[in-house]
C-alpha cells in the first residue's frame, strides 16, 4: 500500500483495469439482457478475473439482473417520503393489477417486470418510479397508464 | 438570504459551459489556480468553517490537509455523487441544474489536494445526473479547464465518471472506493483513512457534491464572507430538502442555523391541509426524529445534538399528525436491512431482526418484551459496526421508541393502528 510515483503510465494496472468491472457489468447487461452465466464468463475474460469473483461482484448490486427480466423493468420507490405521501403502496397495488403480476415478477409476453427500489431521491415529487433508465415522477394512476401504454404499442 | 449554491437554478441552459462562464463561471478555478498557492487554498477553506455536507460534517479544509503535500505522490480525488440517504435529493438538484459549478469545485480541490486524477462517483439511478456530468466534463476539457496544463499552469487533471450499480452503502467513503476499484462495495477498516491510503491504495481525496459547490464561492468572495453565514460552529449556506407532509416540498438554500419551524412553515408553506405535526427528521432517516417540541431548535451541527439527533444532510422529512409511526419507521427499517451489505455481524444481522420484529408488531403479532428487544438490538449495535450504516439503522428505530413509545405498546396490545 505504499504510496507509488505518479506517472501516468505507470497507473497501477491491475486494479485500473478491474476497475472497469462495473462498467463492464453493464455492458454485458446491455448485450445479453441480463447477467446470465454466459454474460458473466464473458465480462470474467474480459477483466481477466474469476468468474466466481465476477458473480460476486455483480451479486453486490441492484442494478444488476441476474434473472431473465422484462423488456421494461418498472422500479417504484417504495422509499419512506413516497410511502409517506400515500403513493408508493398505492401505486405498486395499481400495478400489480394492470400487469397481472406480483412484485419481481415478468409479464408473459415479456414486456414488463415489476419491481420495488429503495429511495430514488425525488421526494419531492413523489411518487416515484424508473422504468429502464428514465425517472417518471408526480405519478397518477393516469400518468402510470398513459407511460405504460405508450411502452406496450411501441 | 441570497442565494449562493442555487443563484443559477432558473437560468436558461446553465448547464452549458458558455453560459457558465457569462455568468461568471471558473473566475473561481482561475484565481485560484493563477493567484494561490494549494496551502493558501486549504488555509483559506480552513478558515471559512465549510464542513463536509455529505452528512458526517468532517471540516474541509483540515481534510485537504491531511493530503501528503509531497508531490512526487499520486493521489486522487473522488466526488461523492452517490446520494442515497432517504429524503436527500439537494446533490442531484445541484448536478442537474448547475453541474460547472461542482465540477468547478473539483477541480480546485484536485489542485488544493494534489491529485491529477479524479472519480465522479454516481448513482447508479442517475441518468440524467450522468448525462450532466458526462457533458460538463468534456466541455471543461474543451475550454482547456480539465487535460494537461490547465490555463497555462502546470496543473493537469483528468475527471472521469464511474456509475455505481444501486447501493446505498457506496456512499460512505471506504465502500465508495471499493466500488471505483470493481469490487463489492464494502466499507474498509479506518485506519487507514483515504487520505493515507485511498483508492488504489494511494492517498484520496473525497469530497460530497454540495461541498464541492461552496468552494468556488469562498475562493471568489472569500473566507471571511462564508463565515460570517450561519452559526458560531456551522458556517455557510446549505441546501435543506423537504419532504413528506408539507404544502411545498424542494430545495431550500437557507443559512445553517435556521430553525426547523422557519423551513417548515415559512419556507415549506407548513403541513399540508393544515394537519398537525406529529414527527420530523431533521437530517435524513439516519438521524433520530424529533417531535413539535423540539421546532426552534437551529439546523446546525452543534445544537442538534443536544436534542438528540443530527444534522445529517439536511433533509427534513416532515410527518404529519395522520401517520403511523410503526409503519414508518418500519419501512426505514426495511431500507437499511436491504441495503446492510453483510460484513460485519452486528449489522447484518441487527438490521434483519428488527425488521422482522417491526414487521410482526405491524402486522398484529407483536408480543410483550419486543420493544425492548428493539431496545437491546440497537444496544448491541451502536457503536459495534464496520462502517456508520449500522448507527444510522439504529436512529429510527431507537428514536421512535422513546418519543412514540404509546403507539408501539398499543399496537401490541390492541392488535392495530393509533392513528
Amino acid at each position: 500500500m505504499s504510496p507509488q510515483t505518479l506517472d501516468k503510465e505507470l497507473q497501477p494496472a491491475e486494479p485500473a483495469r478491474r476497475s472497469k468491472m462495473l462498467d463492464t457489468l453493464y455492458a454485458a447487461q446491455e448485450q445479453y439482457g441480463y447477467l446470465s452465466e454466459e454474460a458473466l464468463r464473458h465480462v470474467a475474460d474480459q477483466l481477466s478475473l474469476s468468474l466466481q469473483d465476477t458473480f460476486s461482484t455483480a451479486s453486490f448490486y441492484s442494478l444488476y439482473h441476474l434473472k431473465p427480466t422484462g423488456q421494461y423493468v418498472i422500479q417504484v420507490c417504495e422509499g419512506l417520503v413516497c410511502f409517506l405521501g400515500d403513493g408508493a403502496e398505492r401505486l405498486v397495488d395499481y400495478l400489480r393489477k394492470k400487469l397481472g403480476i406480483e412484485v419481481g415478477e415478468t409479464t408473459s409476453d415479456g414486456k414488463f417486470t415489476l419491481e420495488t427500489v429503495q429511495c430514488l431521491a425525488a421526494c419531492e415529487t413523489s411518487p416515484a418510479m424508473r422504468i429502464n433508465d428514465e425517472l417518471h415522477d408526480n405519478l397518477t394512476e393516469a400518468k402510470v397508464d398513459t407511460i405504460l401504454d405508450q411502452l406496450a404499442r411501441g | 438570504m441570497e442565494k449562493v449554491l442555487s443563484k443559477n437554478v432558473g437560468i436558461p441552459h446553465v448547464q452549458r459551459i458558455d453560459v457558465y462562464i457569462a455568468q461568471g463561471g471558473y473566475q473561481a478555478a482561475r484565481k485560484a489556480l493563477l493567484e494561490l498557492k494549494p496551502q493558501e487554498l486549504i488555509e483559506m477553506v480552513k478558515k471559512s468553517g465549510l464542513q463536509g455536507r455529505g452528512g458526517a460534517g468532517f471540516p474541509t479544509g483540515l481534510k485537504w490537509d491531511f493530503m501528503p503535500k509531497d508531490p512526487d505522490i499520486t493521489r486522487y480525488l473522488c466526488i461523492n455523487f452517490d446520494e442515497g440517504e432517504p429524503g436527500t435529493f439537494k446533490d442531484r438538484y445541484l448536478v442537474e441544474n448547475d453541474p460547472h459549478q461542482v465540477l468547478e469545485g473539483a477541480i480546485i480541490a484536485a489542485y488544493a489536494g494534489g491529485a491529477r486524477r479524479a472519480y465522479v462517483y454516481t448513482r447508479g439511478e442517475f441518468s440524467l445526473g450522468i448525462e450532466r456530468w458526462e457533458k460538463a466534463i468534456a466541455e471543461a476539457y474543451e475550454h482547456g479547464l480539465l487535460g494537461d496544463d490547465i490555463l497555462g499552469t502546470e496543473f493537469s487533471l483528468d475527471v472521469s465518471v464511474h456509475r455505481g450499480a444501486g447501493a446505498y452503502v457506496c456512499g460512505e467513503e471506504t465502500a465508495l472506493m471499493e466500488s471505483v476499484e470493481g469490487k463489492r462495495g464494502e466499507p474498509r477498516l479506518k485506519p487507514p483513512f483515504p487520505t493515507q491510503a485511498g483508492l488504489f491504495g494511494q492517498p484520496t481525496l473525497i469530497n460530497n457534491v454540495e461541498t464541492l459547490a461552496c468552494v468556488p464561492h469562498i475562493v471568489l468572495r472569500g473566507a471571511e464572507w462564508f463565515a460570517q453565514i450561519g452559526t458560531e460552529k456551522s458556517k455557510g449556506p446549505k441546501l435543506f430538502c423537504v419532504s413528506g407532509h408539507v404544502e411545498k416540498p424542494g430545495n431550500y438554500e437557507l443559512p445553517m442555523g435556521i430553525t426547523l419551524r422557519e423551513i417548515i412553515y415559512e419556507h415549506a408553506g407548513g403541513i399540508k391541509g393544515g394537519r398537525k405535526l406529529k414527527a420530523v427528521i431533521p437530517g435524513g432517516t439516519s438521524t433520530p426524529m424529533l417531535t413539535p417540541e423540539h421546532l426552534d431548535v437551529p439546523m446546525a451541527f452543534e445544537t442538534l445534538p443536544k436534542v438528540g439527533s443530527m444534522l445529517g444532510t439536511g433533509a427534513v422529512i416532515v410527518m404529519d399528525e395522520t401517520t403511523c409511526i410503526v409503519n414508518a419507521v418500519l419501512h426505514m427499517a426495511r431500507f437499511y436491512a436491504h441495503e446492510s451489505c453483510g460484513k460485519c455481524v452486528p449489522c447484518r444481522i441487527g438490521t434483519h431482526m428488527m425488521l422482522k420484529i417491526l414487521e410482526g408488531i405491524e402486522a398484529g403479532e407483536g408480543k410483550d418484551g419486543d420493544i425492548e428487544l428493539l431496545l437491546g438490538i440497537c444496544e448491541n449495535m451502536l457503536g459495534n459496526t464496520f462502517c456508520p450504516l449500522g448507527d444510522a439503522a439504529i436512529s429510527p428505530v431507537a428514536s421512535s421508541i422513546k418519543h412514540f413509545r404509546d403507539e408501539y405498546e398499543y399496537h401490541i396490545r390492541e392488535r392495530k393502528c393509533l392513528v
